[in-house]
């Protein structure tokens, strides 16, 4: 591999832009996820009686939230994939290009 | 941890027919492992080189490897443990199998397409990549083993004790059989046969767990909130919000930390990324097992408190303490003999598949971390690689029997914690630090991965779970239950500071070049 070119792929402005993006996006997403599942475990921890708060006759908020936590993972996994095959692929293929 | 699999069987139990030969499992059961034999017959045509054994030639597309991850994630002690937690401990078995999900997403955010990019075969070539080899894979195999061989206790007694109740078969059979049929499948067809052993797993698993829940469902016209009701006016409304399960908020975030960080470190899982074609396959399989894991643990949900409504706590409970075979009696409720044989082969199944992945992980481990870049100094034809494969894998195999045999009896149940612990102490945070911090080093990597090891380890040791459950101490030296919070943490400030302390400019320099794979794919393995 040509280590000029290397060199300056890897110092071009498009290529630290490639790399900074991908990584607020997947460390913005992780922290959401964290916060996610760590807030459920302090709220069962410190406050069990508000998700017991009842919604209808039987389903209560517990159930709802739990549930909710497994939707709302596929949909944050989803939304990565969205990204990733809409916008970073191209990306890395125009850099790419270059190589 | 209370994913309990050793059974407490009471003969004097609810009118089942639990235990004695069930004629459709059998039959199943065998069906299973010959159409699964042959799979590695024609495995084993294809596969020759080191990429073929280990990586299934890298051919697996990013659909079919979703589903095999979820097969190698979905054991029997999550069907039968966490359907059986809800239906002796209400909503609290939601809040434990929603740690285990939620692991899933920050494997896709954080580890998956570089670890696709920059390794080969094992999750130590990632982080070995820029540092210095040898010091790298030792200790990496060593967090390696000690995960995987956590794991395979608990899934090998957890397997003779369930296939002793489900076939009425010897403890030291069933422990054997199961041995002897996992080694086939690695030893010969390799992570092709392993592959698709896994889908077809995966694919028993979730439809019978899907028609378990829908004939379960249509006692209840189909409305989960009649189904709920039902369990309310049973058992009173505590049954559907959590309980006692987590009470101290240390040790939940300890617990949770383990169950999802764990997740991303666990070899097996990792290795499984190597055999799609390319980092967008690594995506999309971890978005479909998202999709597969989630939608399973939802069905175990609802299989937990079906159980409680149409079958009953003290049923349930009578013939096992820790509520295992839940799912089972529900099954025989729902759909009789012949569909309780069904789902009992399907659970037989499933540690079948379980423990071909983890033996194929842990050969790898050995021949290529060890023997190849250790024992050889990286230089080894491939010829003799495999060889120290196939061997490694009977000896795993062996040692695998040994283990079942040695624990029969023994409470392992905590093991599947120390494990998780150990992959989000020892392996996770070293595989991080390498992947997005350039200054990390060497030295930093080894003392991160020792710390995260030895810490997990001896902290469960004396901590409530086997200072006093196990041991009978009155009370544990320290205090929590799960480890994570304390051995991870230390492993990465241990890795950051020892790094720190003396930089390695070669590790840094390289760590540049290094990105064009990571974020590229430039130069991945193909």
């Amino acid at each position: 591999m040509d280590s000029a070119k290397t060199h300056e792929i890897l110092q071009s402005a498009e290529f630290k832009k490639l790399v900074k993006t991908r990584w607020n996006i997947s460390l913005s997403f992780t922290f959401v996820m964290l916060f996610v599942y760590i807030g459920f475990l302090l709220v069962i921890a410190y406050n069990k009686d508000f998700l017991k708060m009842p919604l209808g006759d039987s389903i209560n908020l517990a159930i709802v939230v739990g549930l909710g936590i497994i939707f709302f993972s596929w949909l944050i996994t989803g939304l990565y994939v969205y990204w990733a095959n809409n916008y970073y692929d191209s990306d890395v293929h125009e850099i790419k290009k270059k190589l | 941890m209370s994913l309990n699999l050793l059974l407490q069987i009471n003969p004097s139990g609810p009118a089942s027919t639990l235990g004695t030969a069930n004629p459709v499992s059998i039959a199943i059961f065998f069906l299973f492992v010959l159409v699964t034999l042959y799979i590695t017959y024609w495995a084993a045509k294809k596969t020759k080189t080191g990429s073929e054994f280990y990586a299934a030639g890298r051919n697996i597309s990013g659909f079919q490897n979703g589903l095999a991850l979820a097969g190698d994630y979905m054991s029997a002690a999550s069907f039968l443990g966490i359907a059986g937690m809800v239906a002796t401990k209400g909503y609290d078995g939601l809040i434990y199998s929603i740690g285990f999900l939620v692991g899933w997403p920050l494997i896709m955010f954080l580890v998956a397409e570089p670890l696709r990019n920059l390794g080969k075969y094992t999750f130590a070539d990632v982080v070995a990549f820029r540092l210095k080899q040898r010091p790298i894979r030792i200790a990496a195999s060593v967090g390696s083993l000690l995960t995987i061989s956590f794991y395979l206790i608990a899934q090998m007694v957890g397997a003779g004790s369930l296939i002793k109740t489900l076939f009425g078969l010897n403890y030291e059979i069933a422990v054997v059989v199961v041995g002897v049929v996992m080694t086939m499948y690695v030893l010969f067809g390799g992570m092709l046969a392993t592959t698709w052993v896994q889908i077809i797993k995966a694919v028993l698993l979730l439809s019978g767990a899907t028609i378990l829940v829908l004939l379960a469902l249509a006692k209840f016209n189909f409305s989960p909130a009649e189904l709920f009701m039902s369990v309310k006016t049973q058992y009173g409304a505590d049954m559907l919000a959590p309980g006692g399960f987590i009470t101290n908020p240390l040790d939940a975030l300890s617990l949770g930390l383990a169950l999802m960080l764990g997740t991303a470190g666990l070899p097996h899982i990792l290795m499984r990324f190597y055999t799609v074609p390319d980092d967008k396959a690594a995506r999309k399989s971890v978005f479909v097992a998202t999709g597969f894991i989630g939608y399973f643990y939802i069905l175990t949900f609802f299989i937990g408190f079906s159980a409680l409504a149409l079958v009953g706590k003290d049923a349930i409970v009578s013939l096992d303490k820790g509520g295992n075979m839940a799912a089972l009696l529900l099954a025989e409720n729902t759909g009789g003999s012949a569909f309780l044989g069904f789902i009992a082969s399907v659970a037989f199944a499933t540690i079948l598949a379980v423990v071909a992945g983890l033996t194929l992980s842990g050969a790898s481990t050995i021949s290529h971390d060890l023997y190849v870049h250790v024992i050889k100094k990286g230089v080894s034809d491939e010829k003799g690689e495999m060889k120290v494969a196939k061997r490694a894998t009977i000896f795993l195999g062996i040692l695998a029997v040994a283990l079942g045999l040695l624990f029969k009896g023994q409470n392992v149940a905590f093991m599947v914690g120390l494990a998780f612990s150990i992959a989000a102490s020892a392996n996770f945070p070293a595989l991080l630090m390498s992947i997005i911090w350039k200054g990390f080093t060497t030295k930093g990597a080894v003392w991160c991965m020792v710390t995260g090891a030895v810490l997990s380890l001896v902290l469960i040791v004396i901590s409530p779970t086997v200072w006093v459950d196990i041991l009978g101490n009155s009370e544990a030296i320290f205090p929590l239950k799960n480890p994570t919070i304390v051995s991870m943490t230390s492993a990465f400030i241990v890795g950051i500071l020892v790094s720190l302390a003396k930089p390695e400019k070669e590790a840094a320099e390289l760590f540049e070049s290094e990105k064009l794979r990571t974020y590229l794919g430039h130069g991945s393995e193909k």
